[in-house]
């Protein structure tokens, strides 16, 4: 095999198998996409892309901290619990996309700050930059991982539920759900040894529940969108209780207080939900968008 | 003559190169529709970006095995679980260095049980088969494997994470 050319040795004169991640065929190829019957078709794309940027912005924030983990082993979770984040995503966004004629690229990469629909927690800096440090994003992973494991355990179909009548957003919530119950206790297990651990681990780890806990409000508000779609969305406000819970038994096993509830200013009473967002979430989009809106329809 | 199911049931897992998409459990269906061939595969986690490589390789295997048209479905329901694995997959994780998933069983109704200490599993070493072995990252090189550690004869391994 001659070595002149890398891309040609690596490849072996087949595009598919130059890596991972190369080529990527349609997210929801195959899966029964018809929409139920009675449903606002626009506000079931607009609620998939609220669920959809929440993970999407999430998991472009965790990926930040790949290499700058205080561990080689927390690099690769947190790189693995943004790549299911990021799975979810290019799910929900291609069922939102079937609406709006657009693919998950569009959607991801050109659309501009106003058009995001992800909440204030997912977006904010909580390290590594000056925004906050390794516990500021465990405090956030375990109050985001909560409250998305509560939430996708209603859209899920179970015994004791029908799950959403949406097919799409009751399967992608079903396969979630496991992920998402590894992401939590990843961040419940984390919070108990930090909060549990040394005065400074318990310090930061206390000052990262200070943080974040400003913009937990936000996600047991009901939109509109979520209160029109009956049986197909899930009310945030009902799930305040099992989350609530949960998080307690997490402070208490690490020796943490809860904050005082707070809710971050808003705009004319509106957030994330209704495309107003924080002046970080600038930032973080000309970030994840700059290579695709400089090189339109670039590829690996 | 080998028929469709026998050859994508043969195709290999891009990055458990061991085991067969069948051992897997994420090779759902074959079925044979107006002269084309229908796979449908599932992904073991939503963001597996192995699960293309599956759909390029099922397809260039039956293509070259003379099927002309081949077209590859996602299915995300039921969700993909570890006790899908095969027996015989999991003698070859074994053999390979890899610690099988145990079974888990079906999921009970209800809220998802938090656990604030890593659960204790029982999980055999692969080199020397101590019983005595401790995690050390629930997330590893692949979205599927947590990283682990022998307690007996200090090798540090792989195992397949139960979901």
């Amino acid at each position: 095999m001659s070595f002149d050319n890398a891309y040609e040795s690596l490849l072996g004169h087949e595009d598919s198998h130059w890596a991972f991640g190369t080529g990527f065929s349609e997210a929801l190829s195959g899966v029964n996409r018809e929409f139920p019957a009675g449903v606002d078709t626009a506000d079931l794309a607009a609620y998939c892309l609220m669920l959809g940027d929440d993970a999407l912005i999430f998991s472009q924030r965790l990926s930040e901290w790949c290499s700058r983990a205080p561990e080689l082993e927390e690099d690769i979770a947190l790189a693995n619990i943004a790549l299911d984040l990021l799975g979810q995503a290019r799910m929900l966004l291609t069922r939102a996309g079937e609406v709006l004629g657009k693919s998950e690229d569009d959607l991801a990469y050109l659309r501009d700050e106003r058009e995001f629909r992800n909440v204030h927690l997912a977006e904010i800096d909580c390290g590594p930059g000056p925004g906050g440090d390794f516990g500021t994003t465990i405090a956030r992973l375990l109050v985001f991982s909560s409250w998305r494991l509560a939430l996708f355990s209603r859209l899920a179909p179970s015994p004791l539920r029908a799950g959403s009548a949406d097919p799409v957003l009751a399967a992608v919530a079903e396969k979630g759900l496991k992920e998402l119950a590894y992401h939590r206790d990843h961040a419940a297990q984390w919070t108990v040894r930090l909060g549990d651990g040394t005065d400074e681990s318990h310090r930061r780890m206390q000052a990262g529940l200070e943080r974040v806990w400003p913009f937990v409000d936000e996600l047991f508000a009901t939109h509109a969108v979520e209160a029109r779609l009956t049986g197909v969305a899930v009310d945030p406000a009902s799930l305040k209780s099992e989350v609530d819970g949960v998080l307690e038994a997490v402070f208490s096993a690490a020796g943490l207080s809860r904050p005082a509830d707070t809710r971050a200013a808003r705009v004319a009473g509106m957030a994330g939900r209704d495309g107003v967002h924080t002046e970080a979430m600038g930032y973080l989009l000309a970030e994840m968008q700059h290579l695709h809106r400089s090189l339109p329809g670039a590829v690996w | 003559m080998t028929t469709a199911l026998e050859i994508a049931s043969a195709v290999r897992d891009p990055e458990l190169p061991v085991l067969t998409l069948a051992d897997l459990g994420v090779l759902r269906d074959v079925s044979e529709e107006d002269g084309r061939v229908v796979v449908t595969i599932t992904p073991t986690y939503s963001g597996c970006p192995a699960i293309d490589e599956m759909g390029a390789d099922l397809r260039r295997s039956l293509i070259s095995a003379g099927y002309s048209e081949v077209e590859v479905r996602l299915s995300l329901s039921p969700a993909w679980t570890t006790d899908w694995i095969s027996s015989e997959g999991r003698s070859k994780l074994a053999a390979a260095g890899i610690a099988p998933p145990s079974r888990i069983g079906p999921s009970v109704a209800g809220p998802v049980p938090l656990n604030l200490v890593p659960p204790s599993r029982q999980v055999a070493c692969p080199q020397c088969g101590s019983p005595n072995t401790s995690e050390i990252s629930r997330f590893s090189s692949t979205a599927c494997k947590a990283l682990r550690r022998c307690n007996a004869c200090s090798e540090p391994f792989e195992h397949v994470k139960e979901i």
